[in-house]
């Protein structure tokens, strides 16, 4: 690609399969205690990080 | 959302595409950018026609194919997400905001919990309260194995000694139970001192720190009993935990209001501190208040979230290890559809226990009596009330729903959206711009390192 960079490739239709585990961090515990952000999150679905 | 479920924007020097379904990210050459506008509703031999004074047609044709190629890959107009999956069909539990003190040493003028006591008694929260807490939280979370609790407050050191005891108890109780607690605490480090600075190192997973930037601005607001400032007394309090933090979690944390729009300012002057871990958050409180962030202040504001993810990453330049909460998104191992879709959880896997026992969606909704879900003793018993948290989620709220950021911000806070509109479903509009502002800041600065 001579023109388009992409960040990410992984997509997150995939993550449908494993997701919902339920392991990680509630957002809301972890700095902000007001808002919201879960895009910042780990997931910490084995499986899927070992990958 | 523009059309065809991408949105694009440009940010610090960068063109950049998200395509909200699949959750890709492109950084993309202006050409592409402007073909963007086109692609979906124009023949290619169109397109060329209206950009042929800007681009020289091979040009188009090969930006256009590479469009062609994500398109097919399913990294751009990707469909919707089918996301009508059943959340928390056990109604489990994970995680608590344990409010061992409702009580404070200090009198914020913001505070949710109206000056430490939530509207209720001062109270802190009795031992076996506590350990009953625990026990709860064991009893209601399935099989999850990581359980969150977050020693809050009030301020829970005012109650340290059961902070404490609970820590032991819920060591005992994590062995005979196979789970793992990660215990965090929220202070405001005024009691900070050098026996319970080595336990919060030893215990806790996470600290978070309050302190509101620049000395004017924390003193104006976060005042001590006898209305003096509390900057000189807690900075270096704050610096000292963090030095014996090494390598472990920590957050120095603020609250910003229309009083100190320059906000950026204040993160610098964290960074000047030596706090490389920080998050600053716009104050929730009634409009009517003369500090509320209102209409009037959110360019001002999102012009400051401009300006300062610039500083933050010529920082970070020399000092990658500099964070700032809001500008970190994880692409590669970020969180899956499910949690992406519902958010924090509040009422359903998150809950708040008071001192007296009761239970609420989460430490936003303590003291509100209509948002009681039950006691420790009862267990929830307002499961319509627990049912509506649950499915408060991006495809319910209809806001949310036509949104681009739904992604990323999963819905938003729902006690923003109650404290504004009266309805946890109508998230509060100018916390939405600023979270979406949040985001561009922060996907700009991805694409820039
Ligand atoms: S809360 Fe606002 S910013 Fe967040 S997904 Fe909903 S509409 Fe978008
Ligand atoms: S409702 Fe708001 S304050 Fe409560 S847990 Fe969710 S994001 Fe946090």
């Amino acid at each position: 690609m001579e023109y388009i960079k992409t960040l990410t490739n992984k997509n997150l239709k995939e993550s449908l399969a494993y997701g919902g585990c339920g392991e990680c961090q509630t957002s809301c515990q972890s700095a902000c205690k007001t808002s919201c952000t879960v895009g910042n999150q780990k997931c910490e679905n084995k499986k899927v990080n070992k990958k | 959302m523009s059309k065809g479920n991408i949105h694009k924007f440009y940010l610090n020097e960068k063109y950049i595409v998200l395509d909200i379904n699949s959750g890709s990210v492109h950084v993309v050459d202006k050409i592409v950018y402007d073909i963007l506008d086109y692609y979906l509703d124009h023949e290619i031999d169109e397109i060329i026609d209206i950009l042929a004074n800007e681009y020289p047609r091979d040009m188009i044709l090969n930006a256009y194919k590479e469009i062609e190629l994500l398109e097919n890959e399913d990294l751009i107009f990707s469909n919707d997400l089918n996301t009508n999956f059943e959340y928390n069909k056990e109604n489990v539990i994970k995680a608590m905001c344990l409010h061992v003190a409702h009580d404070c040493n200090l009198k914020c003028r913001y505070c949710f919990a109206s000056q430490g006591n939530f509207k209720g008694q001062r109270q802190l929260m009795d031992l076996e309260t506590g350990m009953r807490a625990l026990d709860f939280l064991v009893e209601n979370s399935g099989n999850r194995k990581n359980l969150e609790v977050d020693f809050f407050g009030g301020e829970p050191l005012m109650n340290f000694d059961v902070v404490k005891d609970l820590v032991a108890y819920g060591r005992k109780l994590e062995k005979k139970s196979n789970k793992h607690f990660r215990f965090t605490i929220t202070t405001n480090a005024l009691l900070l001192n050098d026996e319970n600075m080595n336990f919060i190192n030893e215990n806790m997973d996470n600290v978070v720190l309050s302190l509101d930037g620049r000395k004017s601005v924390n003193d104006y607001m976060r005042m001590t009993l006898n209305d003096g400032g509390s900057y000189d007394v807690i900075v270096p309090k704050i610096k000292e935990m963090i030095e014996r933090r090494k390598d472990k979690d920590y957050y120095v944390r603020g609250t910003f209001t229309s009083k100190n729009l320059d906000f950026s300012k204040d993160c610098l002057e964290y960074y000047k501190n030596g706090f490389k871990n920080i998050s600053i958050e716009p104050v929730v409180t009634d409009p009517k208040e003369d500090y509320a962030i209102r209409e009037e202040h959110i360019e001002t504001i999102l012009k400051g979230y401009e300006e300062f993810s610039r500083e933050y990453m010529e920082l970070r330049k020399n000092d990658p290890e500099f964070l700032f909460f809001h500008f970190m998104i994880d692409l590669n191992q970020g969180p899956c559809a499910v949690k992406k879709s519902v958010g924090c959880g509040a009422g359903s896997e998150y809950i708040a226990v008071t001192p007296e026992g009761d239970i609420f969606p989460c430490h936003q909704f303590v003291g509100e009596e209509e948002f009681k879900l039950g006691t420790l003793q009862t267990g929830i018993t307002n499961t319509k009330l627990r049912d509506k948290f649950k499915q408060a989620n991006v495809n319910t709220k209809e806001k949310c729903k036509t949104c681009w950021a739904k992604f990323y911000c999963s819905g938003g806070c729902h006690a923003n959206a109650y404290y504004s509109n009266n309805n946890i479903l109508e998230p509060h509009e100018l916390s939405c711009r600023m979270e979406k502002k949040r985001l561009e800041c922060a996907i700009s600065i991805l694409a820039n390192e």
